[in-house]
């Protein structure tokens, strides 16, 4: 869309670069934001203030501690795999990076509108997993290793009950193309997948609470990918320093700070636009109201970043609240609760549908 | 040169290089990581190709499953990259023999098979008519592929037990 838009006038190869280009404008102030969020939401629930000294309450505290990663000294370890090390958080944002190329921001942007667009996202994050072992391995420290080892090994397993979810979605829709499923969400908060899509009568009511489920399975499970708490045992701080990151100093910290944070965005967006409506609206939009039809996409891209934000902001909230789960305890979660009873949904609504 | 020229050459090249590397590599992890690249690199043809299913699988099953698994089995060995990988030049006549009929075969086939040539098209997504062949005409086959992997995990399973 964007793509055909600019090749109209500056050729298609300008175009491609540009393209790839525009969600940088959105990863990087939004990283700003959600580790300036993060410090004050987790300084507020411990009764803190946070930072309050650069700019209004803080502000600017971002931008002046990426400020200083950047004169930091680039220090790699001297017993450390060079080539590797420095690859590592490059192929671990690439990861990260490639994963918004299908993510819908609103219906006049979405970088790729393929109709794998899930798939696609699952595709591209086991980049994530290698650049984490690689980082992990480079580093040439215990800790590093085994904070490593234990990401990819939750990464993996988590993966299984996402996939179920999100096949128990394609069952109902019939479609893997994320546009056409944010389009189907669209007109009515009940049309939302958590609220049983479009599907009406008695099916709705019983398809409600198994959609709710599903929605609770898939936000588990993509935070596990994330690794965030109460899955954070790869940079579990008190027994592993802080992982695969143990060894990094500098900008490389901080590519893995970003591919972090644009990681959390990645999964609460795709959790959004599967079942909280993607970018639409839940009220209508103004710009139809007052006749302004350019007006809607800015909306529909603020309600889409609206909800990604509130995702990601319920993450920091329950990072704050749990603590982590041990690693036995990780795998039995996985294994012996969400897998079977996201087979069971899938199974349950693939039922329905054919009735 | 259009844009697809440039993306084709850009994921040839990766896939080529990165597989030499593989291959001359002393270094295990080393060649692990380029086993990334080159899966990557070649699931970027498929998509190329128009066949964008097998693309986003090769990088779902091989990317993220089969070479993470690799990358761990590696890993877990402990200094497996001390082991001196023993390589040098044996039998030199046998295998340039063999390899020299090899290729011109290939080189044969390549140049007098009448190849179909078909009109540049945006190609079509190949999922849904995928699904259809899978579901009715190779149903059989499939139900029998998905039994066999059943057996080979409870094997695992049943082995890792012991």
């Amino acid at each position: 869309m964007i793509f055909d838009y600019i090749s109209s006038f500056l050729g298609a190869i300008p175009a491609a670069v540009i393209a790839g280009l525009v969600p940088m404008v959105f990863i990087i102030p939004f990283a700003l934001f959600a580790v300036y969020w993060e410090r004050k939401v987790s300084a507020h629930m411990q009764d803190r203030l946070g930072p309050m000294r650069v700019g209004y309450h803080g502000f600017l505290q971002t931008i002046a501690d990426i400020l200083k990663l950047i004169q930091k000294e680039d220090i790699v370890a001297s017993a450390a795999d060079k080539p590797l090390f420095n690859i590592a958080p490059v192929l671990t944002f690439t990861g990260s990076y490639a994963a918004f190329a299908a993510i819908p921001f609103s219906s006049a942007y979405i970088g790729a509108n393929i109709d794998l667009g899930v798939l696609y996202i699952i595709g591209v994050s086991g980049l994530v997993v290698a650049g984490l072992l690689m980082a992990g391995w480079a580093s040439n420290n215990k800790y590093s290793l085994l904070g490593a080892m234990r990401s990819a090994a939750q990464i993996v397993s988590y993966e299984i009950p996402t996939v179920i979810v999100i096949l128990t979605l394609f069952s109902m829709v019939g479609t893997l193309n994320l546009y056409e499923l944010s389009e189907l969400q669209s007109s009515n908060m009940f049309n939302w997948m958590i609220f049983g899509g479009t599907v009406t009568g008695w099916k709705k009511i019983v398809l409600i609470p198994l959609m709710f489920a599903a929605f609770l399975i898939i936000y588990l499970t993509t935070l596990a990918e994330v690794n965030r708490t109460p899955f954070d045992i790869p940079e579990a701080e008190s027994e592993l320093v802080s992982g695969y990151h143990t060894e990094y100093s500098g900008m490389k910290f901080a590519m893995f700070f970003l591919a972090e944070y644009a990681n959390m965005f990645a999964v609460s967006a795709i959790v959004t636009s599967l079942f909280l409506g993607g970018y639409h609206s839940p009220f209508g939009y103004l710009g139809n109201t007052i006749g302004i039809t350019w007006l809607v996409p800015i909306e529909q891209f603020f309600w889409f970043a609206f909800k990604g934000i509130a995702l990601v902001t319920v993450q920091m909230w329950l990072r704050w609240t749990l603590p982590r789960l041990r690693v036995d305890q990780l795998m039995v979660v996985c294994w012996k609760y969400l897998i079977p009873l996201s087979f069971l949904i899938f199974l349950i609504v693939s039922l329905l549908m054919v009735l | 040169m259009n844009l697809y020229d440039i993306i084709f050459y850009l994921f040839a090249i990766i896939t080529i290089v990165s597989a030499t590397f593989v291959v001359f590599t002393k270094n295990i992890v080393y060649a692990a990581y380029n086993l990334l690249l080159t899966l990557f690199g070649i699931a970027g043809l498929y998509v190329l190709l128009g066949a964008d299913f097998i693309g986003i699988v090769q990088l779902i099953i091989y990317v993220g499953g089969i070479l993470i698994l690799i990358l761990f089995g590696v890993m877990l060995t402990n200094k497996i990259t001390d082991v001196p990988i023993k390589s040098g030049v044996l039998q030199v006549i046998p295998a340039s023999i063999g390899v020299g009929m090899l290729a011109g075969i290939l080189i044969l086939i390549v140049t007098n098979i009448s190849w179909r040539n078909m009109e540049l098209t945006v190609p079509e997504s190949t999922i849904g008519s995928l699904g259809m062949l899978l579901m009715n005409e190779y149903i059989l086959i499939f139900e029998l592929l998905g039994m066999l992997l059943l057996i080979a995990l409870i094997g695992a399973a049943n082995i890792a037990r012991k």
